[in-house]
Protein backbone atom coordinates (compact mmCIF):
# COMPACT_ATOMS: atom_id res chain seq x y z
CA UNK A 1 0.00 0.00 0.00
CA UNK A 2 1.22 3.49 -0.78
CA UNK A 3 1.81 5.87 2.04
CA UNK A 4 -0.96 8.37 2.35
CA UNK A 5 0.17 11.79 1.30
CA UNK A 6 -0.96 14.00 4.07
CA UNK A 7 1.21 17.07 3.82
CA UNK A 8 -0.58 18.36 0.78
CA UNK A 9 -4.10 18.18 2.16
CA UNK A 10 -4.10 21.05 4.58
CA UNK A 11 -7.15 22.71 3.06
CA UNK A 12 -9.25 19.57 3.11
CA UNK A 13 -8.24 18.95 6.70
CA UNK A 14 -9.14 22.52 7.56
CA UNK A 15 -12.51 22.22 5.83
CA UNK A 16 -13.33 18.93 7.51
CA UNK A 17 -12.31 20.15 10.96
CA UNK A 18 -14.41 23.30 10.85
CA UNK A 19 -17.47 21.51 9.50
CA UNK A 20 -17.08 18.26 11.41
CA UNK A 21 -20.69 17.95 12.52
CA UNK A 22 -22.17 18.63 9.12
CA UNK A 23 -19.69 16.25 7.53
CA UNK A 24 -20.54 13.56 10.03
CA UNK A 25 -24.28 13.97 9.40
CA UNK A 26 -23.84 13.70 5.69
CA UNK A 27 -21.42 10.76 5.99
CA UNK A 28 -23.83 8.87 8.23
CA UNK A 29 -26.63 9.53 5.76
CA UNK A 30 -24.65 8.31 2.75
CA UNK A 31 -23.10 5.30 4.43
CA UNK A 32 -26.41 4.38 6.06
CA UNK A 33 -28.30 4.37 2.75
CA UNK A 34 -26.64 1.15 1.60
CA UNK A 35 -26.87 -0.57 4.94
CA UNK A 36 -30.67 -0.94 4.83
CA UNK A 37 -30.99 -0.56 8.54
CA UNK A 38 -28.48 -3.25 9.43
CA UNK A 39 -26.96 -0.94 11.98
CA UNK A 40 -28.74 1.84 13.79
CA UNK A 41 -27.99 5.41 12.76
CA UNK A 42 -26.64 6.13 16.24
CA UNK A 43 -24.31 3.15 16.11
CA UNK A 44 -23.10 4.03 12.64
CA UNK A 45 -22.64 7.69 13.57
CA UNK A 46 -20.56 6.63 16.55
CA UNK A 47 -18.33 4.44 14.38
CA UNK A 48 -17.92 7.14 11.76
CA UNK A 49 -17.18 9.82 14.36
CA UNK A 50 -14.27 7.76 15.57
CA UNK A 51 -13.06 7.14 12.01
CA UNK A 52 -13.37 10.81 11.13
CA UNK A 53 -11.42 12.08 14.08
CA UNK A 54 -8.70 9.49 13.53
CA UNK A 55 -8.57 10.34 9.82
CA UNK A 56 -8.18 13.99 10.65
CA UNK A 57 -5.54 13.27 13.23
CA UNK A 58 -3.51 11.16 10.85
CA UNK A 59 -3.81 13.71 8.05
CA UNK A 60 -3.10 16.69 10.29
CA UNK A 61 0.09 15.65 11.94
CA UNK A 62 1.92 13.12 9.91
CA UNK A 63 1.44 10.96 12.88
CA UNK A 64 2.20 7.26 12.81
CA UNK A 65 0.32 6.57 16.02
CA UNK A 66 -2.87 8.12 14.70
CA UNK A 67 -2.41 6.32 11.40
CA UNK A 68 -1.97 2.91 12.94
CA UNK A 69 -4.83 3.56 15.32
CA UNK A 70 -7.01 4.45 12.36
CA UNK A 71 -6.03 1.27 10.59
CA UNK A 72 -6.69 -0.78 13.70
CA UNK A 73 -10.15 0.72 14.21
CA UNK A 74 -10.96 0.23 10.54
CA UNK A 75 -9.75 -3.36 10.56
CA UNK A 76 -11.79 -4.01 13.66
CA UNK A 77 -14.91 -2.57 12.07
CA UNK A 78 -14.43 -4.52 8.83
CA UNK A 79 -13.86 -7.75 10.73
CA UNK A 80 -17.00 -7.17 12.76
CA UNK A 81 -19.04 -6.58 9.59
CA UNK A 82 -17.60 -9.68 7.94
CA UNK A 83 -18.65 -11.75 10.92
CA UNK A 84 -22.12 -10.21 10.84
CA UNK A 85 -22.50 -11.31 7.21
CA UNK A 86 -22.35 -7.85 5.69
CA UNK A 87 -21.38 -7.94 2.01
CA UNK A 88 -17.96 -6.55 1.02
CA UNK A 89 -19.76 -3.59 -0.54
CA UNK A 90 -21.70 -2.86 2.62
CA UNK A 91 -18.44 -2.99 4.51
CA UNK A 92 -16.40 -0.75 2.24
CA UNK A 93 -19.13 1.80 1.57
CA UNK A 94 -18.58 3.38 4.97
CA UNK A 95 -15.10 4.36 3.85
CA UNK A 96 -15.69 5.27 0.25
CA UNK A 97 -18.62 7.60 0.92
CA UNK A 98 -16.19 9.88 2.73
CA UNK A 99 -15.02 10.97 -0.72
CA UNK A 100 -18.43 12.23 -1.62
CA UNK A 101 -18.76 14.03 1.70
CA UNK A 102 -15.50 15.86 1.13
CA UNK A 103 -16.29 16.56 -2.48
CA UNK A 104 -19.55 18.21 -1.51
CA UNK A 105 -17.81 20.22 1.19
CA UNK A 106 -15.29 21.49 -1.32
CA UNK A 107 -18.01 22.45 -3.80
CA UNK A 108 -19.95 24.30 -1.11
CA UNK A 109 -16.91 26.18 0.06
CA UNK A 110 -15.83 26.83 -3.48
CA UNK A 111 -12.21 26.38 -2.54
CA UNK A 112 -9.78 26.02 -5.42
CA UNK A 113 -6.86 24.80 -3.36
CA UNK A 114 -8.95 22.10 -1.78
CA UNK A 115 -9.99 20.88 -5.23
CA UNK A 116 -6.36 20.39 -6.11
CA UNK A 117 -5.87 18.29 -3.03
CA UNK A 118 -8.81 16.06 -3.80
CA UNK A 119 -6.84 13.60 -5.95
CA UNK A 120 -4.42 12.90 -3.12
CA UNK A 121 -7.25 12.66 -0.64
CA UNK A 122 -9.10 10.29 -2.92
CA UNK A 123 -6.05 8.05 -3.09
CA UNK A 124 -5.81 8.17 0.68
CA UNK A 125 -9.41 7.00 1.02
CA UNK A 126 -8.84 4.27 -1.57
CA UNK A 127 -6.02 2.93 0.59
CA UNK A 128 -8.29 2.78 3.59
CA UNK A 129 -10.94 1.11 1.44
CA UNK A 130 -8.47 -1.55 0.35
CA UNK A 131 -7.64 -2.18 3.96
CA UNK A 132 -11.29 -2.86 4.73
CA UNK A 133 -11.41 -5.33 1.84
CA UNK A 134 -8.31 -7.08 3.06
CA UNK A 135 -9.60 -7.45 6.58
CA UNK A 136 -13.03 -8.39 5.32
CA UNK A 137 -11.62 -11.19 3.13
CA UNK A 138 -9.34 -12.52 5.86
CA UNK A 139 -12.17 -12.58 8.38
CA UNK A 140 -14.54 -14.32 5.98
CA UNK A 141 -11.90 -16.97 5.36
CA UNK A 142 -11.64 -17.52 9.08
CA UNK A 143 -15.44 -17.73 9.35
CA UNK A 144 -15.51 -20.36 6.60
CA UNK A 145 -12.71 -22.35 8.21
CA UNK A 146 -14.58 -22.29 11.52
CA UNK A 147 -17.75 -23.47 9.84
CA UNK A 148 -15.90 -26.28 8.08
CA UNK A 149 -14.59 -27.41 11.43
CA UNK A 150 -18.06 -27.32 12.96
CA UNK A 151 -19.40 -29.31 10.04
CA UNK A 152 -16.64 -31.82 10.58
CA UNK A 153 -17.82 -32.33 14.11
CA UNK A 154 -21.48 -32.39 13.14
CA UNK A 155 -20.91 -35.00 10.47
CA UNK A 156 -19.43 -37.48 12.89
CA UNK A 157 -22.23 -38.55 15.16
CA UNK A 158 -21.56 -41.15 17.77
CA UNK A 159 -24.78 -42.98 18.48
CA UNK A 160 -25.84 -45.16 21.34
CA UNK A 161 -27.00 -48.56 20.12
CA UNK A 162 -27.73 -50.20 23.44
CA UNK A 163 -26.98 -49.66 27.07
CA UNK A 164 -23.18 -49.73 27.15
CA UNK A 165 -22.75 -49.98 23.37
CA UNK A 166 -22.04 -47.00 21.11
CA UNK A 167 -21.42 -46.87 17.38
CA UNK A 168 -19.80 -44.45 15.01
CA UNK A 169 -20.76 -44.79 11.36
CA UNK A 170 -18.02 -43.36 9.16
CA UNK A 171 -19.21 -41.97 5.85
CA UNK A 172 -17.22 -40.46 3.02
CA UNK A 173 -13.58 -39.81 2.35
CA UNK A 174 -11.51 -39.89 5.49
CA UNK A 175 -8.68 -37.48 5.71
CA UNK A 176 -6.40 -37.36 8.67
CA UNK A 177 -8.15 -34.40 10.30
CA UNK A 178 -11.57 -35.96 10.00
CA UNK A 179 -10.48 -39.39 11.22
CA UNK A 180 -8.89 -37.76 14.22
CA UNK A 181 -12.07 -35.83 15.07
CA UNK A 182 -14.17 -38.98 14.80
CA UNK A 183 -11.84 -41.01 16.91
CA UNK A 184 -11.64 -38.37 19.62
CA UNK A 185 -15.42 -38.08 19.62
CA UNK A 186 -15.71 -41.83 20.01
CA UNK A 187 -13.31 -42.02 22.93
CA UNK A 188 -15.05 -39.07 24.60
CA UNK A 189 -18.45 -40.71 24.19
CA UNK A 190 -17.14 -43.92 25.72
CA UNK A 191 -16.17 -41.90 28.78
CA UNK A 192 -19.33 -39.76 28.89
CA UNK A 193 -21.74 -42.65 28.57
CA UNK A 194 -19.68 -45.11 30.57
CA UNK A 195 -19.94 -47.54 27.67
CA UNK A 196 -17.63 -50.51 27.44
CA UNK A 197 -18.23 -51.44 23.82
CA UNK A 198 -18.10 -49.60 20.52
CA UNK A 199 -18.63 -50.37 16.86
CA UNK A 200 -16.75 -48.46 14.18
CA UNK A 201 -18.75 -48.96 11.02
CA UNK A 202 -16.89 -48.19 7.79
CA UNK A 203 -19.58 -49.21 5.29
CA UNK A 204 -19.61 -45.66 3.92
CA UNK A 205 -15.87 -45.28 3.52
CA UNK A 206 -14.59 -45.53 -0.06
CA UNK A 207 -10.94 -46.30 0.76
CA UNK A 208 -8.81 -47.28 3.72
CA UNK A 209 -5.13 -46.48 3.43
CA UNK A 210 -2.28 -46.85 5.93
CA UNK A 211 -3.08 -43.53 7.53
CA UNK A 212 -6.74 -44.31 8.13
CA UNK A 213 -5.84 -47.81 9.28
CA UNK A 214 -3.34 -46.40 11.72
CA UNK A 215 -5.92 -44.01 13.15
CA UNK A 216 -8.39 -46.86 13.51
CA UNK A 217 -5.87 -49.08 15.26
CA UNK A 218 -4.69 -46.33 17.58
CA UNK A 219 -8.26 -45.58 18.58
CA UNK A 220 -8.99 -49.20 19.25
CA UNK A 221 -5.85 -49.49 21.36
CA UNK A 222 -6.76 -46.33 23.27
CA UNK A 223 -10.27 -47.69 23.87
CA UNK A 224 -8.75 -50.90 25.20
CA UNK A 225 -6.62 -48.98 27.62
CA UNK A 226 -9.84 -47.39 28.84
CA UNK A 227 -11.26 -50.84 29.37
CA UNK A 228 -13.55 -50.79 26.32
CA UNK A 229 -13.76 -53.14 23.37
CA UNK A 230 -14.05 -51.91 19.79
CA UNK A 231 -15.33 -53.89 16.83
CA UNK A 232 -14.98 -52.83 13.20
CA UNK A 233 -17.90 -53.50 10.90
CA UNK A 234 -18.79 -52.97 7.28
CA UNK A 235 -15.45 -53.73 5.62
CA UNK A 236 -16.61 -54.15 2.04
CA UNK A 237 -14.94 -56.67 -0.31
CA UNK A 238 -12.96 -54.10 -2.30
CA UNK A 239 -11.66 -52.55 0.91
CA UNK A 240 -10.80 -55.93 2.38
CA UNK A 241 -8.79 -56.86 -0.71
CA UNK A 242 -6.99 -53.52 -0.70
CA UNK A 243 -6.12 -53.81 2.98
CA UNK A 244 -4.70 -57.26 2.41
CA UNK A 245 -2.66 -56.14 -0.61
CA UNK A 246 -1.31 -53.18 1.34
CA UNK A 247 -0.20 -55.60 4.02
CA UNK A 248 -2.14 -54.02 6.87
CA UNK A 249 -2.80 -56.44 9.71
CA UNK A 250 -5.54 -55.62 12.14
CA UNK A 251 -4.14 -58.18 14.55
CA UNK A 252 -6.68 -59.46 17.04
CA UNK A 253 -9.19 -56.70 16.33
CA UNK A 254 -12.62 -58.21 15.82
CA UNK A 255 -14.32 -57.33 12.57
CA UNK A 256 -17.86 -58.16 11.52
CA UNK A 257 -19.52 -57.98 8.13
CA UNK A 258 -22.35 -55.69 9.15
CA UNK A 259 -23.28 -53.31 11.91
CA UNK A 260 -26.05 -55.73 12.89
CA UNK A 261 -23.57 -58.60 13.24
CA UNK A 262 -21.31 -56.41 15.34
CA UNK A 263 -24.18 -55.44 17.61
CA UNK A 264 -25.24 -59.04 18.03
CA UNK A 265 -21.66 -60.02 18.86
CA UNK A 266 -21.27 -57.28 21.46
CA UNK A 267 -24.67 -58.01 22.99
CA UNK A 268 -23.81 -61.66 23.44
CA UNK A 269 -20.51 -60.62 25.04
CA UNK A 270 -22.59 -58.55 27.43
CA UNK A 271 -24.74 -61.57 28.19
CA UNK A 272 -27.71 -60.48 26.09
CA UNK A 273 -29.11 -63.08 23.75
CA UNK A 274 -31.51 -62.23 20.96
CA UNK A 275 -34.24 -64.81 20.60
CA UNK A 276 -37.04 -64.80 18.09
CA UNK A 277 -40.30 -65.51 19.80
CA UNK A 278 -42.31 -68.21 18.15
CA UNK A 279 -45.92 -67.14 18.17
CA UNK A 280 -48.84 -69.55 17.94
CA UNK B 1 -7.11 -40.69 -26.54
CA UNK B 2 -5.29 -39.59 -23.49
CA UNK B 3 -5.96 -36.75 -21.13
CA UNK B 4 -3.57 -35.56 -18.52
CA UNK B 5 -4.07 -33.85 -15.22
CA UNK B 6 -1.29 -32.36 -13.21
CA UNK B 7 -1.87 -31.32 -9.63
CA UNK B 8 0.31 -29.92 -6.90
CA UNK B 9 0.46 -31.78 -3.62
CA UNK B 10 1.39 -29.86 -0.54
CA UNK B 11 -1.13 -30.79 2.12
CA UNK B 12 -3.62 -33.46 3.12
CA UNK B 13 -6.42 -31.44 1.50
CA UNK B 14 -4.68 -31.96 -1.83
CA UNK B 15 -4.57 -35.70 -1.18
CA UNK B 16 -8.34 -35.82 -0.75
CA UNK B 17 -8.69 -34.02 -4.09
CA UNK B 18 -6.32 -36.45 -5.81
CA UNK B 19 -8.21 -39.45 -4.46
CA UNK B 20 -11.44 -38.07 -5.89
CA UNK B 21 -9.84 -37.33 -9.24
CA UNK B 22 -8.33 -40.81 -9.52
CA UNK B 23 -11.65 -42.38 -8.51
CA UNK B 24 -13.45 -40.45 -11.26
CA UNK B 25 -10.95 -41.37 -13.97
CA UNK B 26 -10.87 -45.03 -12.94
CA UNK B 27 -14.66 -45.07 -12.99
CA UNK B 28 -14.75 -43.44 -16.42
CA UNK B 29 -12.68 -46.23 -17.94
CA UNK B 30 -14.86 -48.80 -16.17
CA UNK B 31 -12.28 -50.24 -13.87
CA UNK B 32 -13.76 -52.76 -11.46
CA UNK B 33 -14.66 -51.49 -8.02
CA UNK B 34 -11.82 -53.51 -6.49
CA UNK B 35 -9.25 -52.10 -8.92
CA UNK B 36 -10.60 -48.58 -8.48
CA UNK B 37 -10.19 -48.89 -4.75
CA UNK B 38 -6.67 -50.28 -5.10
CA UNK B 39 -5.65 -47.47 -7.45
CA UNK B 40 -7.16 -44.77 -5.26
CA UNK B 41 -5.42 -46.22 -2.22
CA UNK B 42 -2.05 -46.35 -4.01
CA UNK B 43 -2.54 -42.72 -5.08
CA UNK B 44 -3.33 -41.80 -1.51
CA UNK B 45 -0.18 -43.50 -0.19
CA UNK B 46 2.23 -42.09 -2.76
CA UNK B 47 0.76 -38.60 -2.57
CA UNK B 48 1.03 -38.69 1.20
CA UNK B 49 4.65 -39.75 0.96
CA UNK B 50 5.24 -36.61 -1.14
CA UNK B 51 3.67 -34.50 1.60
CA UNK B 52 5.26 -36.27 4.55
CA UNK B 53 8.69 -37.20 3.21
CA UNK B 54 9.18 -35.26 -0.04
CA UNK B 55 8.31 -31.76 1.14
CA UNK B 56 5.60 -31.33 -1.50
CA UNK B 57 5.58 -32.01 -5.22
CA UNK B 58 3.30 -32.88 -8.09
CA UNK B 59 1.09 -35.71 -9.27
CA UNK B 60 0.45 -36.31 -12.92
CA UNK B 61 -2.50 -38.50 -13.78
CA UNK B 62 -2.87 -39.82 -17.29
CA UNK B 63 -5.57 -41.85 -18.92
CA UNK B 64 -4.02 -44.48 -21.19
CA UNK B 65 -5.19 -46.38 -24.21
CA UNK B 66 -2.82 -49.17 -25.19
CA UNK B 67 -2.20 -50.43 -28.75
CA UNK B 68 -4.67 -53.27 -28.32
CA UNK B 69 -7.30 -50.84 -27.14
CA UNK B 70 -7.02 -51.66 -23.49
CA UNK B 71 -7.32 -48.78 -21.11
CA UNK B 72 -5.52 -47.84 -17.96
CA UNK B 73 -4.34 -45.08 -15.68
CA UNK B 74 -0.76 -43.93 -15.20
CA UNK B 75 0.21 -41.77 -12.26
CA UNK B 76 3.54 -40.04 -11.77
CA UNK B 77 4.45 -38.76 -8.31
CA UNK B 78 7.38 -36.36 -8.31
CA UNK B 79 9.07 -34.36 -5.65
CA UNK B 80 12.37 -32.60 -5.19
CA UNK B 81 12.80 -33.68 -1.61
CA UNK B 82 15.63 -35.56 0.09
CA UNK B 83 15.31 -38.69 -2.06
CA UNK B 84 15.56 -42.25 -0.73
CA UNK B 85 19.03 -43.49 0.15
CA UNK B 86 18.18 -47.17 0.52
CA UNK B 87 15.43 -48.13 -1.89
CA UNK B 88 15.37 -51.80 -0.87
CA UNK B 89 14.89 -50.83 2.75
CA UNK B 90 12.18 -48.32 1.87
CA UNK B 91 10.38 -51.05 -0.07
CA UNK B 92 10.53 -53.44 2.87
CA UNK B 93 7.20 -54.12 4.56
CA UNK B 94 7.08 -52.40 7.89
CA UNK B 95 10.11 -50.17 7.51
CA UNK B 96 9.46 -46.52 8.17
CA UNK B 97 11.90 -43.71 8.82
CA UNK B 98 9.15 -42.07 10.84
CA UNK B 99 6.11 -43.16 12.78
CA UNK B 100 4.30 -44.77 9.84
CA UNK B 101 3.37 -48.40 9.35
CA UNK B 102 5.99 -48.58 6.63
CA UNK B 103 3.51 -50.13 4.24
CA UNK B 104 2.77 -47.23 1.89
CA UNK B 105 5.56 -47.84 -0.58
CA UNK B 106 5.68 -51.66 -0.66
CA UNK B 107 1.88 -51.81 -0.40
CA UNK B 108 1.36 -49.45 -3.34
CA UNK B 109 3.65 -51.60 -5.43
CA UNK B 110 1.32 -54.55 -4.81
CA UNK B 111 -1.76 -52.48 -5.59
CA UNK B 112 -0.74 -51.60 -9.16
CA UNK B 113 0.42 -53.46 -12.29
CA UNK B 114 3.59 -51.49 -13.01
CA UNK B 115 5.77 -49.68 -10.50
CA UNK B 116 8.91 -47.73 -11.21
CA UNK B 117 10.95 -45.82 -8.66
CA UNK B 118 13.57 -43.22 -9.57
CA UNK B 119 15.33 -41.45 -6.79
CA UNK B 120 18.54 -39.61 -6.07
CA UNK B 121 19.63 -38.51 -2.63
CA UNK B 122 19.31 -34.75 -2.32
CA UNK B 123 17.54 -34.45 -5.66
CA UNK B 124 14.14 -36.01 -5.22
CA UNK B 125 11.96 -38.98 -6.00
CA UNK B 126 9.79 -39.95 -8.93
CA UNK B 127 7.44 -42.90 -8.78
CA UNK B 128 5.51 -43.99 -11.83
CA UNK B 129 2.70 -46.50 -11.48
CA UNK B 130 0.27 -47.94 -13.99
CA UNK B 131 -2.86 -49.97 -13.58
CA UNK B 132 -4.74 -51.52 -16.49
CA UNK B 133 -8.42 -52.22 -16.79
CA UNK B 134 -9.06 -55.92 -16.76
N1 LIG C 1 8.80 -39.28 -1.65
C1 LIG C 1 9.69 -39.70 -0.73
N2 LIG C 1 10.78 -38.94 -0.46
C2 LIG C 1 11.69 -39.35 0.47
N3 LIG C 1 11.57 -40.48 1.20
C3 LIG C 1 10.49 -41.27 0.98
C4 LIG C 1 9.49 -40.91 0.02
N4 LIG C 1 8.55 -41.89 0.02
C5 LIG C 1 8.94 -42.79 0.94
N5 LIG C 1 10.11 -42.44 1.53
C6 LIG C 1 10.84 -43.18 2.56
O1 LIG C 1 10.47 -44.53 2.49
C7 LIG C 1 9.98 -44.98 3.74
C8 LIG C 1 8.89 -46.00 3.54
O2 LIG C 1 7.74 -45.39 2.95
P1 LIG C 1 6.32 -45.97 3.28
O3 LIG C 1 5.30 -45.15 2.58
O4 LIG C 1 6.35 -47.42 2.99
O5 LIG C 1 6.21 -45.80 4.85
P2 LIG C 1 5.81 -44.53 5.72
O6 LIG C 1 5.39 -43.41 4.83
O7 LIG C 1 6.91 -44.24 6.65
O8 LIG C 1 4.56 -45.06 6.53
P3 LIG C 1 3.09 -45.39 5.95
O9 LIG C 1 2.91 -46.86 6.13
O10 LIG C 1 2.15 -44.61 6.80
O11 LIG C 1 3.06 -45.00 4.53
C9 LIG C 1 9.51 -43.74 4.45
O12 LIG C 1 9.51 -43.88 5.84
C10 LIG C 1 10.52 -42.69 3.97
O13 LIG C 1 11.70 -42.77 4.70
MG1 LIG D 1 3.94 -43.60 3.39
Amino acid sequence: MTNPQSGGQAHIVQLLSTRQDAALDRWTELAGATLRGRTTQTELRGELRELLSLTLASLEREDDTARSELRAVLADMSGRRARQNFTPKETAVAVFTLKQVVHELIEDADEDQAINEFVAFSRYVDDLGLLTFETYAATREQVIADQAEQLLELSTPVVKLWEGIVAVPLVGTLDSARTQVVMEALLQTLVDTGSESAVIDITGVPAVDTEVAQHLMKTIMAARLMGAECVISGIRPQIAQTIVALGIEFGDIVSKATLADALEYLLSRNGVRIVREVVG
Amino acid sequence: MSDVHEVRVGSSDDIVGIRKMVRTIAGDIRMSLVDQTKLVTAASELARNIVVHGGGGTVRIERLTGPTGRTGVRMIFSDEGPGISDVDLALTDGWSSGQGLGLGLPGSRRLVDEFELDTAVGRGTRITVTKWTR
